[in-house]
Formats: C-alpha cells, sequence, structure tokens
C-alpha cells in the first residue's frame, strides 16, 4: 500500500480541543510540516499563547513553553538570545497578540530579532466565549458588542500586519488564509519563508493567517468560511505587506 | 575572595551577578536600581552574554521566564512600582518551576510614592504577590557585601530547588558606597541537572514548560509537589544572625537599612548597662519563627523597627506566639530609623 498523506512527524496522536470548522487545525499542521521539511524538529521550540491554542504545546511533538497572555514574543526573545542557533516561534491569537501583547509584538518586530510569529486571526475572542478583539471588524456583533462593533464606542479595528509592516526589523510579514486548498499551499509557502528566514538569520518575521470561529460567530464551518471571505478578506487583503528580499 | 573594591550597591549587585554566571539580564528604568541596569548594559556585553532594554517590567520578567525556561542564569531588577507590574512573571515563573532572581530595590509607595528608601514590599515578596500557592526566596541585606553575597546565594538556591528567588534591599543600599570582595562562585556541581529546558528535542522526548494544568488531577499534584519544595526550603534554608541576645530583656528585630541603625542602638544600650539584643533576619521567607520562638522563653519585650507602617511584625508575633509583648516602631514614605530614634524608643519600653 502506497501512504498518500500522513500526519506531520512534528505533531504528536492527541486530539485537539478546537471546534469543528475551527482553523487552528490547519495551522497547526501546516506548521509542523513546515518545521518536518526544514528538518528543524531537533532545534525548534513553541511558544503558545493564553487562549484556544494555550494547549498547542500538546499538539507538537517538539519543545514548546506556555507564557502568560501576550507575553509570548518576550518569552521567545529571552529563549533566542540565550540559543541563537536554536529556531525559536510564537503561535499567537488576536487578542494574545494585538490587544494585551501589543507592545511586546510591537518591539519585538522593531528589535528585528531571528524570530518568527504565526498570528491566527479570528475577529473574536475564543476561549473566553466570543468577546470583542482588536480585529473584529465593524458591526460585528459579540458577546461584549452585543449591537455589533461601533466605532465611536469601541474604535475600530486593527491591522496589525500593515502596522507591523511599517517598522524598520520586520523581515517579512505575509496574511494568509486556509479555507481552501490553494489558501492552503500559498499559506504554507509563506509560513515556510518566515521560518526559512530565521535559519538565514534576516530578522523578525511573521505570516497572519485569517481563521473561522464558527462557535463564537455562530454559524456552520461553512457558512464562517463564506462569512471570513465576505467579510474579513476585504478588509484584511491577503498577501505580503514586507519583505526585505523584494527590496533588495 | 578577591581584592576589595569600594563600590554601589547597585553595581555590586551587578558584578556578583555576573561572577554568579548570569548568563541573561533584562532590566527597564526604574529610579533607585538604575546603576544596576547601566552597569549591567556594559558588563554583560563585554561579558559576550545577554542584555535587553526591555520595553516594560512585564516584558523583562517573561524575558527572564524564556531565558530561565533555556536553562539559562537570568535575572531582572527593579524598584517596587516596577516589581508590581513583573508580578504576574513571578507566579508564572514558580508555577513552572523556573529558577530565577530578581532584585528589588525597593522605594516609598503605595503607589509611584516616592524615590526614598523604604520597606514596604515586605508583604508582597514574603505572601506572594501574583497570584496562586507560591513562595520566593527573599533576601534581605543589610550591605553593600551582603548585597553581594545575597546575588550569589540567590542564583544558587533557585538552581537548587527549582523556584524564583528575590535580593531585596532599599534605595539606601543601592546608591551608597561601602567596600565589597566577592566570593568565588559556587560550584554547580551538586546542582540538579537542568533536564527540564527547552533546547530543542535532539535525542530526548520533548520538553515543556508550564504553569497549565487543566483538567484531571495535574494542579492538584502540582500544589503538591510545591508544597514538598517549600516545605524543604523551609527546613534548609532560614538565616538570621543574632546580636546580644543571650541575656536580652529587650529584644529588637529588624532587617535591611533598619536593622543598621538597631545595631548601633543595641551597642549603645550595652554601653549604657542596658540588656538589649537583635534578632535579624537575613532570609525573611523562609522566615525564623523558631529564633523567636526560642528568644521569647527569655526576652520579656520585643520591638520591631521596619521603614513601613508594620508587615514583618505580623511575621515576629507568628514566632513569639503570645509569650511577650511585640511593639511597632516604624513610618513610611521615606523615613529611616537613626540610633538615636531607636534607643530612645527603647528606653521608653524599658
Amino acid at each position: 500500500m502506497k501512504t498518500v498523506y500522513k500526519k506531520p512527524e512534528s505533531m504528536t496522536s492527541a486530539t485537539t480541543i478546537y471546534c469543528p470548522g475551527c482553523h487552528h487545525g490547519i495551522a497547526h499542521r501546516l506548521i509542523a510540516e513546515v518545521i518536518d521539511e526544514l528538518g528543524i524538529a531537533d532545534r525548534a521550540i513553541g511558544i503558545a499563547p493564553v487562549g484556544c491554542a494555550a494547549l498547542a504545546y500538546d499538539y507538537f511533538n517538539i519543545d514548546f513553553s506556555e507564557t502568560p497572555h501576550g507575553r509570548a514574543p518576550a518569552v521567545a526573545t529571552g529563549l533566542k538570545l540565550t540559543q541563537p542557533d536554536r529556531v525559536v516561534f510564537t503561535y499567537q491569537g488576536d487578542g494574545d497578540l494585538a490587544s494585551i501583547g501589543a507592545a511586546e509584538i510591537l518591539h519585538l518586530a522593531n528589535r528585528g530579532f531571528n524570530i518568527t510569529t504565526i498570528f491566527i486571526n479570528n475577529a473574536i475572542y475564543g476561549m473566553t466565549g466570543g468577546q470583542m478583539a482588536p480585529t473584529t471588524l465593524e458591526g460585528q456583533k459579540t458577546t461584549t458588542t452585543p449591537f455589533g462593533r461601533d466605532l465611536q464606542i469601541h474604535g475600530h479595528p486593527m491591522k496589525v500586519s500593515e502596522i507591523l509592516s511599517q517598522t524598520a526589523g520586520v523581515a517579512y510579514i505575509a496574511r494568509g488564509a486556509v479555507y481552501d486548498p490553494k489558501h492552503v499551499m500559498e499559506t504554507k509557502k509563506m509560513i515556510k519563508k518566515a521560518f526559512q528566514n530565521q535559519i538565514d538569520g534576516k530578522g523578525f518575521s511573521m505570516v497572519e493567517i485569517l481563521s473561522t470561529c464558527p462557535t463564537n460567530w455562530g454559524l456552520s464551518p461553512l457558512d464562517a468560511v463564506e462569512w471570513l471571505k465576505k467579510n474579513m478578506e476585504p478588509f484584511y487583503p491577503l498577501g505580503v505587506k514586507k519583505d526585505i528580499d523584494q527590496e533588495q | 575572595m578577591g581584592e576589595k573594591y569600594l563600590m554601589k550597591g547597585n553595581e555590586a549587585l551587578g558584578e556578583a551577578a555576573i561572577i554568579a554566571g548570569c548568563d541573561a539580564y533584562f532590566g527597564y528604568p526604574i529610579t533607585p536600581q538604575n546603576e544596576l541596569t547601566a552597569y549591567m548594559s556594559k558588563r554583560m556585553l563585554e561579558e559576550g552574554r545577554v542584555f535587553v532594554q526591555s520595553e516594560s517590567e512585564v516584558a523583562a520578567i517573561n524575558m527572564v521566564f524564556g531565558a530561565a525556561g533555556a536553562g539559562k542564569r537570568a535575572m531582572t531588577s527593579s524598584s517596587s512600582p516596577g516589581i508590581s507590574l513583573k508580578q504576574e512573571g513571578i507566579s508564572y515563573l514558580a508555577g513552572a518551576q523556573l529558577p530565577a532572581v530578581i532584585v528589588n530595590v525597593m522605594r516609598g509607595g503605595p503607589g509611584l510614592g516616592n524615590i526614598s528608601p523604604a520597606q514596604g514590599d515586605y508583604y508582597q515578596a514574603t505572601r506572594g504577590g501574583g497570584n496562586g500557592d507560591y513562595r520566593l526566596i527573599v533576601f534581605a541585606p543589610n550591605s553593600v557585601q551582603e548585597m553581594a553575597d545575597d546575588v550569589m546565594d540567590a542564583f544558587y538556591l533557585a538552581d537548587k530547588y527549582r523556584m524564583p528567588s528575590m535580593v531585596m534591599a532599599d534605595g539606601m543600599l543601592g546608591q551608597m558606597m561601602e567596600p565589597v570582595q566577592f566570593k568565588d562562585p559556587k560550584s554547580k556541581k551538586d546542582l540538579p541537572a537542568k533536564d527540564w529546558a527547552l533546547t530543542g528535542a535532539k535525542g530526548r522526548p520533548r520538553n515543556i514548560v508550564r504553569s497549565l494544568m487543566l483538567g484531571g488531577t495535574g494542579l492538584y499534584e502540582h500544589n503538591e509537589v510545591l508544597r514538598k519544595v517549600y516545605a524543604e526550603v523551609e527546613a534548609n534554608e532560614i538565616r538570621y544572625e543574632e546580636l546580644e541576645t543571650a541575656d536580652a530583656d529587650l529584644t529588637l528585630v529588624a532587617y535591611g537599612s533598619a536593622s543598621r541603625a538597631c545595631i548601633g542602638a543595641v551597642r549603645y544600650l550595652r554601653a549604657a548597662g542596658k540588656k538589649v539584643g537583635l534578632i535579624r533576619p537575613r532570609v525573611i521567607w523562609p522566615y525564623p519563627y523558631k529564633a523567636l520562638e526560642k528568644q521569647a522563653e527569655k526576652s520579656k519585650k520585643f520591638l520591631v523597627v521596619e521603614m513601613n507602617l508594620g508587615q514583618m511584625v505580623d511575621d515576629v508575633r507568628i514566632g513569639v506566639a503570645g509569650k511577650a509583648p511585640v511593639e511597632f516602631f516604624g513610618y513610611a514614605g521615606g523615613w529611616i530609623p537613626t540610633v538615636k530614634e531607636v534607643v530612645d524608643r527603647v528606653n521608653q519600653m524599658l
């Protein structure tokens, strides 16, 4: 029998806690495939956020650290500077990275340290039951914006990748999605580049992944994909935001 | 022991950390500990080690979490309001059983307070400060020499017990200059191997550093592990000094800068024929309750002197356990006791 599809070596056999239709699992798998393909499983160190992916360390078969909410970039800094030959990455959601950890990610990006960040943007707080995130869209209903996000009351949705791309230390920032095979393949290439950049010592690299949260959006997995395409993608355009290789 | 140097307390803290093998230092500016961060910004780079001026105290303690998770010796320092910001990370360090050293050069509070020496963070250091059941080994030096010695011991004991430790000085100790001789670093050969460190899972199963224990009885069991560690620390690491306690009718209890005036007061009062002694905790957690219990059998009165509104006095009362009256003498917000003030207060009680 010929094996055509199997679990990456860098993933454990644990069953994830993620809801049906959630995109965390796809993002995890892409990271694991990249770690396998780059042959870095024995020197990769992941950092889990606080949020739905807090238990990410159960799913990756590599060294992993937890961290206080939003502090993954600081923990990554401590791990990376003391072990420059290890490949260190953070995995963070929108509440973790863009709200409580806004200072940490901004300063990591601006320092340009050789660290990779995977940023999951699903426009909502998942783990705590669907509250407004910095990336929640105008008009979007959440448990803390029951009448929809009102820009006058709640402020504007935050375009993190565009903001961070303005900082000098950034080597690469791109935004992808994983709702169909084409986008899965494109996003995997982005993730691979973000890790390769670290190996090559090019500086801070980040991939933002637009993701669904069917449970807290109150939609079926398929309707959630349609909602993402119709609402998130126009406001958060996919593609490369900064790439120092293209500028040279 | 090497040469004798005349150094500021804050700088002695830094040099001692470097001698102790501190691999990484992370700090954020705050008075009155800035000389330490400045010292490390130069010396750590000279030594080829890691120095980062972080974006906040919160980031600094989490950089420590990362470096400690890598199995390295890591340190951060701050002063009272900054130490408050670090409490989240300190709780996580304790939960994840990561060794690290935190230096607090205390200033006046609450809030932004002022930059005068104070001892208002005793409760925070010895009772938690962050969430959950955890402890820090807390050193209480009263001289530049002891600051240097304590930093070295703080690194050693943190590694020995896999827990964060703190050196709690104050603005007076940080800012003053005194002679100091640096000890040779303790050998690491008796310390447990850091086989839990995140170094990349090469040739071994993966390691996970965490304090999150969702589901089942994991957290209950983890807390029992911590309870056992803390019991061991309490059994082995109590440190205090006694001065003229054998026949003391009145026993002073003080630590840090406040103890310096008390030492002067004991000498003055003894010269005047008065039976006064001093118990000086060198480590304030674990606390020398038994020494106080024993002293309460012979001493008729106790006077606790602190640069706060009365915090350690609670521990003294636990130790004395009602066997003798325990009075308190202290003010907060920039008060440093003089020998005369302590002598006058003791004379009122005798």
